[in-house]
């Protein structure tokens, strides 16, 4: 593997409450490489997705985030101006949310949102952006795509309007995708479906992918590396079949318990993982 | 593979099938009575209006003093020559009344969008940013609404004179609460939507996303709140020509020939009642149109 694309090292953020600051994640390692998927997994309120909008920057100002070292592609992002920032989402990180229903301005049609977003941050005349944009809409799997165009989001099914985020996360070509949780909202057929697509993607163009989920075997479909995060630290971390078969940390433990197999029986083994992991 | 193609095939049909909204809205429109009257009170003197230099019998500012208070066509001595009768210097009454249309539609636009531009702003950036920026509109908005307007008005326009200008910007800068309030609140829920994080993510500046990604959202609130404001601004814009220090003569408002007939009232009643008539007339379309647009764009809503 070559150097890494991003490079993070002792993330912390931390948000103000009135009853004293609370740290949402303590002091995590974060590398992908190219052509590499990290994988994330915790369950809600780990810290996963907040350390995800700190690399953004999207965390609102009243919480601090603070790192030894935030990196991509050799460029620092912790210090770097809110217009710097802009100029950089969407061009060289980009970022699938978890509900493809509200993700997308219900008001704007599928086409104008992904132009404008082409035009953000591309000199190019709108002809160009727009095939570029249907382009996109055929490559992840959207049929009639420059009919789909003048389509407003609510017209779409679920699993098609998260393509078209895929779409519009991958219209710029960025270096690090960020994917949070993106299946979680879909039904299991979709989710498979978009989980190949992701893999398909990721595979074709060299992306650095961050996948975060809390669904361990959905993580395990995609990601060649892989973070177990409790309470804001990396408690395991580690190759993905490594950890499978060897899983150091009593947590991994039980997330791993909790992905039900063929011919599994609700048992003693289970519950005796899950009760490990919460003394 | 087949599986899940024709699975989502299939959604993609059934997607396809559902009416699209604008469908959905064009069919709850047809089905408004008031919508339907209102519209046709609005389109018919709106027409009226820009058509007066066409229809209008004569000039509304030619006096003619050997013609004074000639009386309208139904009562005794009559004529088709003047419809609706003269006034006390001789003008045609309905040629005045004809061109009056297009001074309350003037101002009631004008003022209406004047509010919408400095309510939707302040609304937007209170909605958007929360917290000191909010107390301060919303400090605002307690300070307008403290305001009796009609003194206000009439304070400012006898300061500067009652020039069509002075009467649009005083009335612009009298009726924005209601905007800011209504585009306030929705753009609160709106702020917490992925979509916003998600434009963020995007690289979208925060002047982008309020103006790119919010206001389309708050169009429909905005035609609503528009309408009722150009009602209230046409008779707003009524009381202070009444009162001598909105539109000054000889222009044919009709607030103004409201006031130059109410020394006739006991004699010539029709000097009042017409531009009366009109006045009521508009604001009540105008009145009927905002309440249909209001419940074709969100029936939910309906009480």
């Amino acid at each position: 593997m070559s150097s890494p694309i991003l490079s993070v090292r002792n993330l912390c953020v931390t948000v103000p409450t009135p009853t004293g600051p609370l740290e949402a994640v303590r002091g995590i390692d974060l590398s992908v490489a190219r052509g590499e998927t990290l994988g994330i997994v915790g369950e809600s309120g780990c810290g996963k997705s907040v350390s995800s909008l700190a690399l953004m920057r999207l965390l609102p100002s009243f919480i601090k985030v603070d790192a030894d070292a935030m990196e991509l592609c050799g460029i620092e992002l912790l210090h770097r101006t809110e217009r710097q920032m802009a100029d950089l989402r969407g061009d060289r990180i980009a970022m699938i949310f978890q509900e493809p229903m509200t993700a997308l301005n219900p008001v704007l049609t599928v086409g104008r949102q992904m132009t404008e977003t082409y035009l953000r941050h591309r000199r190019a005349g709108r002809r160009e952006a727009r095939e570029r944009a249907v382009d996109l809409l055929v490559r992840v799997g959207i049929s009639r795509a420059a009919e789909r165009m003048k389509v407003y989001p609510h017209q779409l099914s679920g699993g098609l309007r998260q393509r078209v985020m895929i779409a519009i996360a991958l219209l710029c070509d960025p270096d690090l995708l960020i994917a949070d949780e993106p299946t979680t909202a879909l039904d299991v057929t979709v989710q498979a479906q978009i989980l190949d697509l992701l893999a398909d993607l990721q595979r074709e163009r060299g992306l650095a992918m961050i996948f975060i989920s809390h669904d361990l075997g959905v993580v395990a479909r995609v990601s060649h590396r892989v973070q177990v995060m409790f309470s804001g630290q990396t408690v395991d971390a580690g190759p993905m079949r490594e950890l499978l078969v060897h899983p150091r940390h009593p947590y991994t433990r039980a997330l791993l318990s909790c992905i039900p197999r063929r011919g599994q029986r609700w048992g003693k083994d289970k519950l005796g993982a899950e009760q490990e992991a919460s003394a | 593979m087949s599986s899940p193609s024709l699975e989502q095939g299939l959604s993609n049909q059934i997607a396809d099938l559902r009416p699209t909204p604008s469908q959905l809205m064009w069919r709850r429109a047809r089905n408004h009575r008031g919508l339907a009257i209102g519209s046709l009170i609005v389109f018919i003197v709106l027409l009226c209006g820009l058509a007066a230099p066409f229809i209008a019998p004569h000039d509304p500012y030619a006096q003619d003093l050997t013609k004074r208070l000639l009386p309208a066509v139904w009562s005794e001595n009559g004529t088709w020559e003047h419809v609706f009768g003269t006034d006390a210097l001789g003008r045609d009454y309905l040629s005045r009344i004809l061109y009056g249309a297009r001074i309350s539609f003037l101002i009631g636009i004008s003022a209406a969008l004047g509010s919408c531009l400095i309510g939707a702003a302040l609304g937007l950036l209170a909605g958007y940013y929360g917290g000191r920026v909010d107390s301060v509109v919303t400090f605002f908005v307690s300070v307008r609404l403290a305001l009796p307007v009609v003194l206000v008005a009439l304070a400012t326009v006898s300061l500067f004179g009652g020039k069509l200008w002075i009467v649009v910007a005083v009335l612009s800068l009298l009726l924005w609460d209601r905007f800011a309030v209504v585009v306030r609140s929705a753009t609160m829920q709106l702020r917490s939507q992925e979509f916003v994080v998600a434009a963020r993510a995007m690289g979208c500046s925060t002047p982008r996303i309020l103006l790119g990604e919010l206001l389309p959202n708050l169009v429909g609130p905005l035609v609503v709140v528009g309408s009722l404001e150009i009602a209230h601004a046409i008779l707003l814009e009524s009381a202070l020509s009444f009162l001598g220090l909105g539109v000054q003569p000889p222009t044919p408002s009709w607030g103004l020939m409201v006031a130059e007939g109410k020394g006739m009232i006991f004699f010539d009643s029709r000097l009042i009642a017409l531009p009366g008539a009109a006045i009521a007339l508009l604001v009540l379309g105008i009145n009927l149109v905002g309440d249909g647009v209001r419940d074709v764009l969100a029936p939910e809503g309906k009480a």
